[in-house]
């Protein structure tokens, strides 16, 4: 891997962090429960997302499973949430 | 320091392009008024974004493995079902939630950032 790739990474590592920042910015800030859900699932998605690039800044492609899981488990848990806040209940 | 070869120039790019338009996202997520505004902003993410990245490990992967590497597309075919699903249940929990509660629906211009009553019409 040569710096140039390796300062890119670390960039894109960089505006990734702000954008979680922000996101649990209106996580905490609200004001409804469906926006805490809306930020929660948009964390999920940058977390895979920087699994994903650090698959490229370690060369190995075992972060890819971590990342497939991610996504599956963040699906979960955001149609769940969302279902709660529709019914009460999340199975019914 | 080993010299950047050309596929490196394009992972790079597109990594940082898939930076700014995640940024982008989080900003539209943190800064627009109202709830269906924001609910906008993250499908930046989960749909150009995931694309922007992995079409950056597919390209840094083949020319590592010397073959092509087309595992990652499995991510992105999870997200493109499951991320629409996800929002739409969120707007419809959204839309329940604030008819019971009373709110005007559609929401005013100023967003339900600011308590009701002081809201700019």
């Amino acid at each position: 891997m040569s710096s140039f790739l390796a300062a890119a990474i670390a960039a894109t590592l960089v505006l990734y962090s702000l954008a979680i920042a922000m996101a649990a910015l209106r996580l905490v800030r609200g004001p409804h429960a469906h926006d805490r859900v809306l930020a929660l699932d948009f964390l999920f998605a940058v977390a895979l997302l920087t699994l994903l690039v650090l698959a490229i800044r370690y060369g190995s492609s075992m972060y890819f499973e971590a990342a497939l899981l991610m996504a599956l488990f963040g699906f979960v848990g955001s149609a769940a949430l969302a279902k709660f806040l529709l019914r009460g209940e999340v199975i019914e | 320091m080993t010299p950047a070869s050309t596929g490196e120039v394009v992972v790079a790019a597109l990594l940082l392009a898939s930076g700014a338009l995640v940024l982008t996202a989080a900003l539209g997520l943190s800064r627009l008024p109202d709830f269906f505004q924001r609910m906008h902003a993250p499908s930046l993410a989960n749909t150009l974004g995931a694309w922007l990245v992995t079409l950056a490990s597919i390209v840094h992967f083949s020319s590592l493995d010397g073959r092509p590497s087309l595992r990652v597309l499995v991510i992105n075919a999870l997200l493109a079902i499951t991320a629409p699903v996800t929002t739409m249940l969120l707007a419809r929990a959204a839309l329940f939630r604030r008819r019971l509660a009373g709110d005007p629906l559609p929401p005013p211009l100023g967003g339900d950032d600011v308590p009701r009553g002081q809201e700019r019409r």
